[in-house]
């Protein structure tokens, strides 16, 4: 049998400074980095996540860029989302309240096949904690959500959640152009601008 | 709110995103708002729910044209030259890399009462009625004249000088009928009248060098177009532009620009709070487009008017082999005008509208009283129109160059069918801004393993 490779985009969605930089810099880097200001100058990262011998699936992450910040998130970011990952901080319960209203939009917004994880994040500072484990998960059970709680700095829970999510998307071939995400990945079935003009132009032009 | 920024920009279509994304790139410290709650400005892609907002705002949406979300409507027809200046500018930042392009199904004309395509290879060429046996003869030497010319070897110039003969000098010399005439200058060179006939021919032979370059680049037609619509564009440029570190604020009402007492530009002010920077940027809707000036200065005065009508169809435009999308040209001779009626048509195929619904906008320069009249012809060429959305827009040109009060604006989306216009006033602020040409580095690579 051969390998198979899959790709999904992810978007990442949460209040500012919750965490969502710092949890996918743990994912992809194993790194935390405690005085992170903002967002990476990166369009989004990439990472695999390997399931068994044949199939890995490869995470197109992209972060908010601090668009969210003043309701100015583009609709092109939601735009072919395979999964969502929405973040709040565990000590802080106006973080669950801002979730909520970011998994209503994607609800609204994205494609109806999305697979939403709603992650309670800063597991690290539970000392501190306002949203108990119960009341986060009874709320995502009632939407039909992933949940957890992680750590971005101590790294707990992190990659058991994006392997989660992995497990839980259509690891069957998704149709080559139905919808961007994975078919994207494979191969983009639109133009490709860096192709170079043809060798003759004047052959295929209005050679009238 | 209360830092300091080195540019505010106002209002986020293209042209102010693109320019938004460089600035951000080349480390500058952006603050970006815009009034609306949606990117794009005049250049947004809207759904059904904020169509119907901005021009009929006390009708419900009808809800036999399908999901909201499934819309995403042109408020300007243009599409993208392959070959053409946004291209190069698209791949430069790489903001390809949240996009997808498809294209432009087809080209075409229209002629003495009917709908012809503009032949995009030799085969369709051979076969097009646009010209008689002869005509084509002669049509080819054109061609092949011009895909020859060598700006260094005299013996491809044939006697032409592109500087300074004329175009009609050039038409004369290989003995082209005015109905071809009509097709190069209008279907080819886009021009939107015929003035460009008594000047050098220079600039008509680089538009047609780039109509065939982009016509060879994917073949069918030389234009491309982003999937979900044009919106996608301004919205890219933003996410660059947020990725260097620029800050966007939508739904922001801007009160006041304000100015030191020598009149240059010190901040704006929203919601009663002044930012400040040291320059900005808008178009021309932030700086007294459309108000009659009360006692403040002028900074932008009208070039014209563009009609724009939005159609929804219900069926491909007929005698066009069912394009799925396309454009279609009325020269300004085959009805009587000084300016060219344009239609721009794209489907379900780029994602812009339910199954089966065809969006085709057809527009023109305002020539007379009576705008609405005047895109008859094409409106004409459409079949049974479900939907229509009719505007008359004014364009906007700044007063001033902006070097003296820091306040630079950008200009109105204008009638020619493609952004080269947009990227030329792309090019003009940033130097206006920076003081130096626009130089396009090509960013590193950042998609990392």
């Amino acid at each position: 049998m051969s390998a198979k490779q899959f790709q999904f985009k992810l978007v990442l969605l949460g209040e500012s400074a919750v965490g969502k930089s710092s949890l996918v810099l743990r994912f992809v880097k194993d790194q935390f980095d405690d005085y992170r200001e903002s967002t990476i100058g990166a369009a989004f990262l990439t990472q695999t996540v390997t399931l068994d011998d044949q199939t890995t699936v490869k995470f197109e992450i992209w972060d908010t860029a601090g668009q969210e910040r003043y309701k100015s998130l583009a609709p092109m970011y939601y735009r072919n989302a395979n999964c969502a990952v929405v973040l709040y901080d565990i000590t802080s319960s106006a973080t669950l309240e801002k979730a909520r209203t970011w998994i209503r939009e994607l609800q609204r917004q994205a494609d109806p096949s999305i697979v939403i994880a709603l992650c309670g994040n800063k597991s690290d500072l539970a000392a501190r904690r306002q949203v108990t484990e119960e009341e986060a998960k009874k709320y995502a059970e009632e939407e039909g959500l992933m949940w957890a709680e992680t750590s971005a700095k101590s790294g707990e829970g992190v990659s058991e959640i994006f392997t989660a999510i992995a497990k839980k998307l259509p690891l069957t071939a998704p149709p080559a152009s139905a919808r961007g995400g994975a078919g994207r990945a494979a191969g983009r079935a639109g133009l490709d601008l860096n192709k170079q003009a043809s060798t003759q132009p004047g052959q295929d032009a209005c050679n009238c | 709110m209360d830092e300091e920024y080195d540019v505010i920009v106002l209002g986020t279509g293209l042209t102010e995103c693109i320019l938004s994304g460089l600035l951000s790139v080349e480390g500058k410290k952006v603050l970006h708002m815009d009034r609306n709650d949606y990117y794009g400005g005049d250049s947004a892609s809207l759904n059904l729910t904020q169509l119907y907002r901005k021009f009929r705002p006390d009708q419900e949406v009808p809800t036999e044209l399908g999901r909201d979300r499934d819309y995403a409507v042109d408020l300007v027809p243009k599409f993208i030259i392959a070959s053409g200046e946004l291209t190069k500018i698209l791949v430069h930042t790489d903001v390809t890399r949240y996009l997808e392009f498809k294209q432009i199904a087809g080209s075409f004309v229209y002629r003495d009462g009917r709908i012809s395509k503009v032949p995009s290879t030799e085969m369709e060429a051979v076969r097009s009625p646009l010209m008689g046996l002869f005509e084509k003869r002669r049509a080819k030497k054109f061609f092949e004249f011009l895909q020859g010319w060598k700006d260094e070897d005299p013996a491809t110039h044939q006697g032409i000088n592109l500087d300074k003969d004329n175009m009609r000098t050039v038409y004369e010399k290989f003995g082209l009928e005015p109905g071809t005439q009509d097709f190069v200058g209008h279907a080819m060179a886009l021009y939107l009248d015929d003035d460009y006939i008594t000047k050098p021919a220079r600039p008509t032979y680089d538009r047609i060098i780039l109509y065939t370059s982009s016509m060879a680049r994917y073949g069918k037609s030389p234009y491309i177009y982003p999937l979900y619509g044009l919106g996608e564009l301004p919205q890219s440029f933003a996410r660059l532009s947020a990725i260097y570190g620029g800050t966007y604020m939508l739904d922001k009402q801007i009160e006041e620009i304000v100015t030191d007492s020598d009149g240059k530009f010190v901040g704006v002010t929203s919601a009663g709070e002044t930012v400040k920077a040291k320059q900005v940027i808008g178009d021309p809707s932030y700086f007294g487009a459309g108000n009659t000036a009360e006692g403040g200065k002028v900074r932008v005065v009208e070039d014209g008017k563009v009609v724009r009508a939005i159609c929804i169809l219900k069926h491909p435009i007929p005698n066009t082999e069912d394009s799925d999308s396309l454009q279609i040209i009325i020269p300004q001779n085959q009805v009587n005008r000084r300016n060219d009626i344009y239609i721009a048509m794209v489907s379900s195929t780029h994602n812009v509208c339910a199954k089966d619904v065809y969006v085709a906008i057809v527009s023109t320069i305002v020539e007379t009283n009576n705008p609405h009249l005047e895109i008859e012809p094409g409106l004409n060429l459409l079949g049974v129109i479900h939907e229509k959305f009719v505007t008359v827009t004014p364009l906007y040109a700044p007063t001033s160059p902006g070097a003296s009060d820091n306040i630079f604006i950008t200009r109105s989306y204008d009638a020619t069918s493609h952004f080269e216009t947009v990227v030329e006033d792309v090019q003009d602020v940033w130097k206006r801004v920076m003081g130096s040409d626009l130089v396009l580095k090509k960013r590193e690579v950042e998609v990392q393993e």
